[in-house]
Formats: structure tokens, C-alpha cells, sequence
């Protein structure tokens, strides 16, 4: 019989947690700096309106592009939260998490031979879907001494006559590290030099601690070369409820829209009118976790410094990203002991890409008392290793 | 009163029992800076005081609380006022509130029985002159508290790792 795995499923690398994920099955007590994604429960006002709704008997497809009162709520909300305009008729598409407007997002762009930017280190998915695409996914780094931002200097380096797009993520999985708008100004100009496309994936930008998002699009005049994507998972605690939305302009949004028609039809009904619920009447349920998570913030970056991990301060989402330099291990091996010998999950830098090299991704979306738990838990394992 | 203050209090009220320490990380202030804001807000009477939050029923005390609402007349030139102040001097009484609707006041009491509830009504609040009317409701079973659910539940299952 024939392999009849094909070329480009064969050559897409396996998740790299896939095998600290069976370890941590093994064993009880584990608490997991390993997940990304909230520890809250949906809002309740969220799920009423899904479940009063599947009582009302609304089970059935809704549009390509999604809900038109979603879509009505998003395009305003996003014009007076972030100065984003993108109309609801033509210029958004409400897709099953940012996961599934990525995957269109890049269809829609790349052709076989494509160079696609990816800012590193970035979510794991970016470079598969180029690959899968037919493109060519060629890494950034965006390393410690830049505070994880992207340099645009860097970025040139790596710009080709193929280059057609950049992936990039902020605030970032897994560094925590947020652009600002004179940030995003430098890498303005290159997109404009060259005439590359941005697909900004701004799944976390409600997790921004200190100072204001700045949106990609909003940015000089990048709105014309600009995918937007964001969802509800992070800000709303709605991961399993699978809502993102792409907006772009006309003949962008049209082109992912059409692969989305085919490939996914619409989003889940009962996902979309939660998350209409949570864009009309979510705002002080999220308020209130993003105070929490800035709290735990404070907390893991000072305890993690405290034991000799240096971290820098991330600015938004919710992960802490510090270095393990300073023990001798290398992030892989680090992971993996601390796993083992004190039942504490983190996920290796190295996981999401080059750039993550020598650090650890910790998620501080779990309890104070965890949090806690885990720092302890840690202390001790440095004490045991690195005491010289 | 700042974005600190205000946050030094949701935390607080959460859990009364953070070191100024924990406190000082959690808010990104000094732990001097942090023990001053509380020491003001003491003293400006917006922190009143530090409580555990019991389960008396879990204790198995056997206590009983109740809800008694009152019709009152009020009294010229006081209002409520004064007859509120003579109820909040009962030890039994754990909350006396002015509220809208058909009755004045809401007062929460605890009690060793029911019995001891009803003769607490009839013997002290229901003659007090000015009160027209008591309604009492026994609290079978508490199921949120001061923003705490009591009910047990099973957490949802989450998976070890995700990217």
C-alpha cells in the first residue's frame, strides 16, 4: 500500500508540548504553568444568553460572515475602544477562534513560493499554516535585548524580493511583550518600503497592563495592508466557545471569507451569541479578571526574580517569560526536571521558535494559591540544582 | 482616592489576610507606600474591619438566621435614623438596612432557634413604638455569601498544556 500521508502533512513539525503533556497525565498533584488559557469560567451572563438561546431553538447556521448584530456591536466597539474601522457589511468575518482567521488570513495571501515573515517566538501555528499554505514561513527573532518587540532592523535583514507578509502578535504568546505605537511606527515604514501585508493577531490585546493597545491597522497608514485578527477566548474566558473575528479591507476580507465558506460555513451559533453578549454587556466581568491577571502578574514576575529567573516585565497577555540562563539548563531540560522531580508544568521557550531559546513560558492564568504553590515549588528545585 | 487605593480594597475584601508585602507586589507600590494607603483608608472609616467569612451551617452550630423587615413611621426631624440605632444595639441583630419598597428596614438576625428568633421579634423589635409591621423570614440554606458561592462543585476539567 501506498504512504498516503502527504508531503506537507509529513513535513509540518509535531506540537512540541505533545510530550509533556503525557508526562503531566501521569502524575497527580501537577500544577500547570502549561495552559493557555483562562482559569475563569465564561461570565455567567454569557453562557445565559447562549443557553436562552438554544432554548429559543437558535441552533441553526448562521451567515458566512457571521451574526449581523455581532458584527454591528464588534465594528462599533472596535472603533471606539481601539480607533479600528472596518465596516460590518464588508470588511469582517466572525471565524472559529483566531486559530481558524489565521489559517484563512494566510490562504488568502500566500502562493507557492511566498516568503511569510513570522515574528519569533510566536504561537505555534504560525509557521505550519505558511507551510501548509504552500509558503515559506521565515522566522524573526525578537529577542530579550529588544524586550521581545520586534527591531526593525532585524526584520530588514530577513526581507527578500519573495517576502510577501509578516505574522506578528502582540501582545505576545509566549513573551508577554507588547509594541507600542512608535514601535509599530519602524516597522510601518519597512511594510510600506516593501510592500508587505500584516497579519496582526491581537488575540490578547485586552490584556494590556500598562498603557493603551495601539492597534496594527490604526497604525500611519497600514490599515490598507493589514489583516486584523482577534477574538473573544482571552479578554472573555471563551476559549472552548471557539469566536474570532478577521477584519481587512474589501478584497482581502472577501478572499478569506470565501475559504471560510467552504471550509467552515460560519462560526458555532451558541459560541456568537455568547460573545454578542460579552461585546454588550461582558465589559466589567473583564475588567475584573484583567485586574486579577495584572495582580498575578506582579506577583509571578517578583517571585520568579526572587529565585534567581530573571523576567522581565510582560506588558500584557498572560504568560511570564523568564530566562534559565542562569542555572546552566538548558529550557528543554529545565522543563522537563522540574516536571518530574516537583510536578510543576511550564512549556519550554524553545517550543515557539528560535527566539525562545533558554526560557521558560509560564502561565499565570491559575489561581493566586497555585501560583504561589508553584513559585515554592520551584524555589526548591533551583535550591536543589543550582546551589553553589 | 486613586486606581491603588481602589484596588488595595477589591483585594482586601477578597481576602483580608495578604501580608502588606503580597499587597505591595500585587499593586506595584512600595510596601511603606502600601501600608500608609491602608492606614488612611482605616482611618477615613472606608476600611471598618477584618473578617472571616463562616459557614455557620457547616460548623453545625445549629444557628439560625433570619430576614425581619419592618414597616416603620418615621419620626420628624430624625427619620429612620434613631430607631435604626436603637435595633443595631441588639448583639443579635448582624445587619440593618433602609430600603425601597414595601418595608423600611431590613434587619438580618442570628439566633440559637427558630423559637429563639420569634420570641427575639415579638418580645423586643415587633413592640418598639413606631414599627407598624414585621414580616420574618427564616434563611433555609445559604448558597452565596459576601461573593462567595458555598456550593460545592466539581471544577471543570483542563487539559495540562495547550500552546
Amino acid at each position: 500500500m501506498r504512504d498516503f500521508v502527504s508531503e506537507r502533512a509529513r513535513t509540518i513539525p509535531p506540537s512540541g508540548i505533545r510530550k509533556f503533556f503525557d508526562l503531566a497525565l501521569t502524575m497527580e498533584d501537577v500544577i500547570s504553568l502549561g495552559v493557555g488559557e483562562p482559569d475563569f469560567s465564561t461570565p455567567w451572563n454569557l453562557c445565559e444568553a447562549s443557553i436562552y438561546s438554544i432554548e429559543q431553538g437558535g441552533t441553526s447556521y448562521t451567515s458566512n460572515r457571521g451574526l449581523q448584530p455581532l458584527r454591528e456591536a464588534l465594528s462599533r466597539w472596535l472603533a471606539q475602544r481601539y480607533g479600528l474601522a472596518y465596516s460590518p457589511d464588508h470588511e469582517m468575518v466572525i471565524t472559529t477562534g483566531v486559530s481558524e482567521g489565521l489559517d484563512i488570513a494566510v490562504r488568502a495571501v500566500t502562493d507557492p513560493g511566498d516568503e511569510i515573515l513570522v515574528g519569533e517566538p510566536c504561537y505555534v501555528s504560525y509557521a505550519p499554516c505558511v507551510t501548509l499554505a504552500g509558503g515559506t514561513p521565515v522566522p524573526v527573532s525578537c529577542g530579550e535585548k529588544d524586550h521581545f518587540r520586534l527591531n526593525p532592523d532585524k526584520l530588514m535583514e530577513r526581507i527578500t524580493p519573495r517576502s510577501k507578509a509578516l505574522i506578528m502578535n502582540f501582545p505576545n504568546n509566549p513573551t508577554g511583550a507588547v509594541m507600542r505605537r512608535d514601535d509599530l511606527n519602524g516597522i510601518a515604514d519597512i511594510a510600506t518600503d516593501h510592500d508587505l501585508l500584516l497579519i496582526s493577531d491581537e488575540v490578547y490585546s485586552e490584556l494590556t497592563y500598562d498603557g493603551e493597545h495601539a492597534a496594527t491597522a490604526t497604525v500611519g497608514d497600514l490599515w490598507e495592508r493589514t489583516i486584523t485578527l482577534n477574538g473573544f477566548s482571552k479578554a472573555y474566558a471563551m476559549t472552548g466557545w471557539r469566536i474570532g473575528y478577521l477584519c481587512a479591507p474589501e478584497p482581502l476580507c472577501d478572499a478569506a471569507l470565501k475559504i471560510h465558506q467552504y471550509v467552515m460555513l460560519c462560526a458555532p451559533v451558541m459560541g456568537q451569541i455568547a460573545a454578542l453578549e460579552g461585546i454588550r454587556k461582558g465589559e466589567a466581568e473583564k475588567d475584573q479578571m484583567v485586574r486579577e491577571y495584572r495582580v498575578r502578574r506582579n506577583m509571578i514576575v517578583d517571585g520568579l526574580n526572587r529565585i534567581g529567573l530573571s523576567c522581565h516585565v510582560p506588558e500584557g497577555a498572560f504568560y511570564a517569560f523568564p530566562s534559565v540562563a542562569s542555572t546552566g539548563m538548558s529550557d528543554l531540560e529545565f522543563a522537563e526536571r522540574l516536571l518530574m522531580e516537583e510536578h510543576v508544568g511550564v512549556v519550554p521557550g524553545s517550543v515557539f521558535g528560535t527566539g525562545g531559546k533558554d526560557h521558560l513560558r509560564c502561565a499565570y492564568a491559575v489561581s493566586r494559591e497555585n501560583l504561589k504553590e508553584a513559585l515554592k515549588r520551584m524555589e526548591h528545585f533551583i535550591e536543589t540544582h543550582c546551589s553553589s | 482616592m486613586d486606581e491603588k487605593d481602589l484596588l488595595l480594597l477589591h483585594l482586601l475584601e477578597e481576602n483580608s489576610r495578604l501580608s502588606i508585602g503580597e499587597l505591595a507586589v500585587m499593586t506595584e507600590l512600595g510596601p511603606q507606600d502600601a501600608e500608609c494607603r491602608i492606614a488612611a483608608l482605616e482611618a477615613a472609616g472606608i476600611i471598618r474591619s477584618y473578617n472571616a467569612l463562616v459557614d455557620w451551617e457547616r460548623a453545625g452550630t445549629g444557628e439560625v438566621a433570619a430576614i425581619i423587615e419592618l414597616k416603620v413611621n418615621p419620626e420628624r426631624d430624625y427619620g429612620y435614623d434613631r430607631i435604626a440605632e436603637r435595633i443595631t444595639r441588639f448583639r443579635q441583630v448582624r445587619s440593618l438596612r433602609l430600603i425601597t419598597g414595601t418595608y423600611d428596614l431590613q434587619v438580618i438576625i442570628t439566633g440559637k432557634s427558630m423559637q429563639d428568633i420569634a420570641r427575639f421579634v415579638s418580645e423586643y423589635i415587633a413592640p418598639m413604638d413606631r414599627i407598624r409591621e414585621t414580616a420574618t423570614h427564616i434563611v433555609m440554606k445559604s448558597y452565596k455569601e459576601n461573593g462567595h458561592a458555598f456550593l460545592e462543585k466539581e471544577s471543570a476539567e483542563r487539559i495540562p498544556f495547550s500552546p
